[in-house]
């Protein structure tokens, strides 16, 4: 099958699912005797308010025609109302996500990092004392509690040594404005990235500080099973026929590890990076939490503290939206790099 | 001298459970051009042993003792930068699963490319394709493939591409290790006689290494039957196929049916081959051998000349 | 006859890995070593009511947050509570969460998917399309929102972490149930007149249950530690309630004043059991998917 279709097909598999979890959480938060207006309010509440509250957010409609409303108005980006304070949900998520989106990637490169080189080296040696310690190491950096790592590493390097900040994600009153085109700014949202294209030196540095003790967390926590998956991966790989093929046509020790080698194992580390995002984001909640990031993990906790059931199915609904969305984009890129898929 | 000189080699494969002897203090040598047939039942080691020569065997097999030399090189003692020198230069290698032992994610030209790069770096990437080229036209494959991926040619062609690349730099051996076993019987043939016309144009000296003694009889100009990691009988092709000693060849020629005659029951050596991992004195082949006697189960037959075949047998030593 | 070598195929695939761990070098010891952590921190929580030197959730049994000492070895928090009887104790949360949550998904998952698989078809494509969505979602998230729903207490907690890991169950019985089917002796037994429910039992579950076994260990490692999340994140049992989880999040605001014997203690057990419980798994798997057969 080309690519095209490839990539066709594979879309069109991502709206049922998406589908299937909108209505599941839908129904779910629903599940409940009482509906959603009265769960949030914890004590006794006047009725005249309960049903203006409830008219309000469209709670007061069928069941069915709440659900139908909600889709559509998820395919024009709108989310509910908050529960708090009636503002748009969306434009809470969409503030919060970048947030998370940086937390994210700045992780991904820690795990991938480690567990990529420690991959290979247990793999090269295998069997030895080192790669008996990295297995270890692997399994030891997953059954540490993320937000265990996180107190940790603000205890010693932001409060013992003051290496680092505590907590945030910003220096208070300074924000990275982007890039600057014709007077007006444009933004990405991810600090580092919009202090680069501004230009300011002393911003990025700012964002990269507050930003590295919780990706650390992060990434050193997902580098635990990363870790184990690049050694099977890279062993996999090394066994394989084309490597002493390699070897007896007398290639040298680098260009059989990174042409034939890393070449090959790449692909399915792409996949296991796909793979791991799901467990990244469920991650992140917990380093958001930890490290006070304004990140949408956060802000699900704290939709969670003030009951708010519009803000939570909307989180929820969104976290499955980006998984699907980076799923999808993984298995394109994966088909687009593997020549055998492509003829 | 010869070009390929094994003496007295022992392989052994470590693992927790057992030590395994896979070559047995064999000793082989090959001259130039000559043709020589490894013949075996799977397991028996011929596999490790063309791997040794070319200091390739897997861990945890490990060369334990003797010498091999190679062209005038002391494989065992070189450095890895004069071993890696040879494979592929002086030594070309065949193996046996064309699909899995290309490159997947490269194209036919660039593993020509590196291969002629590693070699003889002098040569610009325009000329090594060039000579990839003109090898693939040799071998019967379009030069315009030169552009496409492995999993785009079929079992026989990729086998051809192998064939190929072990010979790109000019060697003066080549090791094929089951070259034909994963193809079908026409391609089978095919790839034979490519080898045949390649060795005579090359002046190659071949070690064919199978199981199928059909392929042996018509390409090899000497015969070594492998048994059990030792050397059972090794002969001149004519004479082993006429006249067979070890009790083994001969039991492996009957095996093989006539097509011409009609009516032949089918016969095969009872038992099965031995567990390389639980050693027992005397001959490995002792019990499954219709002539074995008491000596067969306490003395290790020693490989011994008789006329032009050697053969390691009892039978045959009148001491 | 079919009855007998059903209960003969159970029996050896529980015999067959016991009696093998000796032989079995690396993996057998990993095995081993994660068994004794576990059985370690079981036989702690168990015998807890008798070696606590105080209730656990007594207060006031000693001086508000006082570091480690002779009196109390691993000190007290900011409610004057012996930290080592609520280390003794706060086991018992995370035991019961856990194998709450693996007794459901065995008796929801492993049914799903051996009669999914099985059966094939549109009911396989559908439960397939179903398990996949819940795998993709991240874990905790789920959990979380879940959790979040029913409200506290140790079987919506289990309830929430079953769910999340009912469909790894499923993919890895579906997996092994899809090979088995198409192996040649299966189709032999049906030609040779076994009824589908038989082969179901003799044939398929035997094989499966090794795989069952491996991602059970590696739930209970997961429950444990997203037990712990949910609590961080609030939504744990009550406070009188002795757990590590808890002791977690409260010990979290106390670090700042500097008191971290109240965090690193809890925390340590939360990683050992997490590790005992995952180095049984990983050397599980190992044991019965050897890779790198020479």
């Amino acid at each position: 099958m080309s690519l095209r279709s490839y990539v066709i097909t594979r879309i069109l598999l991502t709206v049922p699912m998406m589908l299937l979890l909108v209505t599941f959480v839908f129904f779910f938060i629903r599940v409940l005797p009482g509906d959603p207006a009265r769960l949030h309010f914890s004590q006794r509440v006047d009725p005249k308010a309960l049903f203006l509250f409830r008219h309000e957010l469209g709670l007061d409609k069928p069941l069915l025609t709440q659900y139908f409303d909600y889709l559509f108005g998820l395919l024009h980006g709108d989310f509910g109302k908050s529960m708090v304070d009636f503002t748009p949900v969306s434009r809470q998520i969409f503030s919060a996500f970048p947030a998370t989106l940086e937390l994210a990637i700045a992780s991904t490169i820690i795990m991938v990092g480690i567990g990529v080189l420690l991959g290979t080296i247990a793999a090269q040696s295998y069997n030895t004392t080192k790669d008996h310690a990295i297995r270890i190491f692997g399994i030891a950096a997953y059954a540490l509690p993320v937000f265990f790592l996180g107190e940790v590493l603000i205890m010693v390097f932001g409060i013992f040594w003051h290496w680092f900040p505590a907590g945030g994600r910003m220096y208070p009153g300074i924000m990275p404005t982007g890039l600057l085109i014709g007077g007006k700014h444009y933004a990405t949202g991810l600090y580092v990235l919009d202090s680069l294209l501004e230009g300011n030196i002393q911003k990025l540095y700012l964002s990269a500080w507050y930003l590295s003790l919780p990706s650390l967390a992060l990434g050193i926590v997902m580098s635990g099973i990363f870790v184990r998956l690049a050694r099977t991966n890279m062993l996999e790989t090394l066994q394989m026929d084309f490597i002493t093929a390699a070897k007896a046509r007398g290639l040298n020790k680098r260009t059989v590890l990174y042409g034939y080698g890393l070449r090959n194992a790449f692909l399915p580390v792409l996949t296991m990076m796909g793979l791991q995002f799901a467990g990244l984001l469920a991650g992140a909640v917990l380093t958001e939490t930890t490290f006070s990031w304004p990140g949408l993990g956060r802000y699900l906790v704290d939709r969670i503290s003030f009951r708010d059931y519009t803000g939570i199915q909307g989180a929820v609904v969104f976290f499955g939206l980006i998984v699907a969305v980076v799923s999808l984009v993984v298995d394109i890129l994966y088909a687009y790099l593997d020549p055998r898929i492509r003829f | 001298m010869p070009l390929l000189d094994i003496q007295s080699l022992m392989v052994e494969y470590r693992t927790l459970k057992a030590n395994v002897k896979a070559v047995d203090h064999v000793s082989l040598s090959v001259e130039k051009g000559e043709t020589l047939g490894l013949v075996g039942e799977s397991g028996c080691g011929k596999s490790t042993l063309g791997l040794s020569t070319v200091r390739l065997v897997p861990f945890p097999g490990k060369i334990v003792s003797g010498h091999i030399t190679l062209d005038g090189i002391d494989v065992m003692s070189c450095t890895d930068e004069e071993i890696r020198g040879v494979r592929g230069k002086r030594v070309g290698y065949i193996f046996q699963d064309p699909m899995t032992s290309l490159n997947p994610v490269k194209r036919i030209g660039a593993h020509f490319v590196e291969m002629i790069s590693t070699h003889e770096p002098e040569v610009s990437k325009e000329d090594a394709l060039k000579r990839g080229r003109e090898m693939l036209e040799r071998l019967g494959i379009h030069p315009q493939r030169i552009d496409d991926f492995p999993h785009q040619f079929s079992g026989g062609m990729r086998q051809r591409v192998m064939i190929g690349l072990a010979l790109a730099l000019n060697p003066d051996l080549l090791i094929a290790d089951e070259p034909t076993t994963s193809l079908d019987v026409i391609v089978e043939a095919q790839i034979i006689e490519l080898l045949k016309n390649l060795k005579a144009s090359f002046r190659l000296a071949l070690v064919l290494i199978t199981h199928n003694i059909g392929i042996v009889a018509e390409t090899a100009d000497r015969v070594a039957v492998m048994y059990a990691g030792k050397i059972a009988e090794l002969s001149e092709t004519e004479a082993l196929f006429e006249r067979p000693r070890h009790p083994y060849t001969q039991a492996l020629l009957n095996s093989v049916p006539n097509v011409r005659k009609k009516g032949q029951i089918l016969s095969s050596i009872p038992g099965a081959p031995p567990d390389l991992a639980e050693p027992f004195p005397g001959c490995p082949f002792h019990p499954r051998c219709p002539f074995a006697f008491d000596r067969c189960k306490t003395e290790e037959p020693m490989l011994m000349k008789h006329n032009s075949s050697e053969a390691a047998c009892h039978l045959y030593d009148k001491r | 006859m079919s009855n007998d070598t059903t209960r003969k195929g159970i029996l050896i695939s529980f015999l067959k890995p016991i009696t093998s761990l000796a032989q079995h070098g690396l993996a057998g010891s990993t095995i081993l070593v994660g068994a004794m952590i576990v059985g370690a921190i079981a036989m702690i929580t168990i015998a807890s009511p008798w070696i606590s030197p105080h209730g656990p959730a007594d207060i006031n049994v000693g001086p508000i947050l006082s570091p480690p000492s002779i009196q109390f070895p691993l000190g007290t928090n900011h409610l004057g509570q012996d930290m080592l009887s609520r280390v003794y104790s706060g086991g018992a949360i995370m035991f019961q969460v856990a194998l709450l949550s693996v007794i459901v998904c065995l008796a929801v998952g492993v049914p799903i998917g051996l009669f999914a698989s099985y059966v094939g078809g549109y009911t396989d494509r559908l439960a397939s399309l179903v398990m996949d969505s819940i795998y993709a979602f991240p874990g905790l998230v789920l959990a979380i929102a879940i959790a979040a729903t029913l409200g506290p207490g140790v079987v919506n907690i289990a309830f929430s972490i079953a769910v999340v890991y009912v469909p790894s169950y499923f993919r890895i019985i579906r997996s092994q149930v899809l090979t088995i089917k198409e192996l040649p002796y299966v189709e032999a037994a049906h030609m040779m007149g076994a009824k589908q429910w038989s082969t179901l039992f003799s044939y398929i579950l035997p094989n499966v249950i090794p795989s069952i076994v491996t991602i059970a260990t590696l739930n209970l490692a997961d429950a444990v530690l997203t037990e712990a999340g949910l609590t961080f994140v609030g939504l744990g049992l009550s406070v009188s309630t002795p757990d590590w989880g808890w002791d977690l999040t409260y010990g979290r605001q106390l670090l700042p004043s500097g008191a971290w014997w109240v965090i690193a203690f809890p925390g340590l057990m939360i990683i050992l059991l997490a590790m005992g419980f995952t180095l049984m798994g990983e050397g599980l798997s190992e044991l019965f998917n050897p890779r790198l057969q020479k």
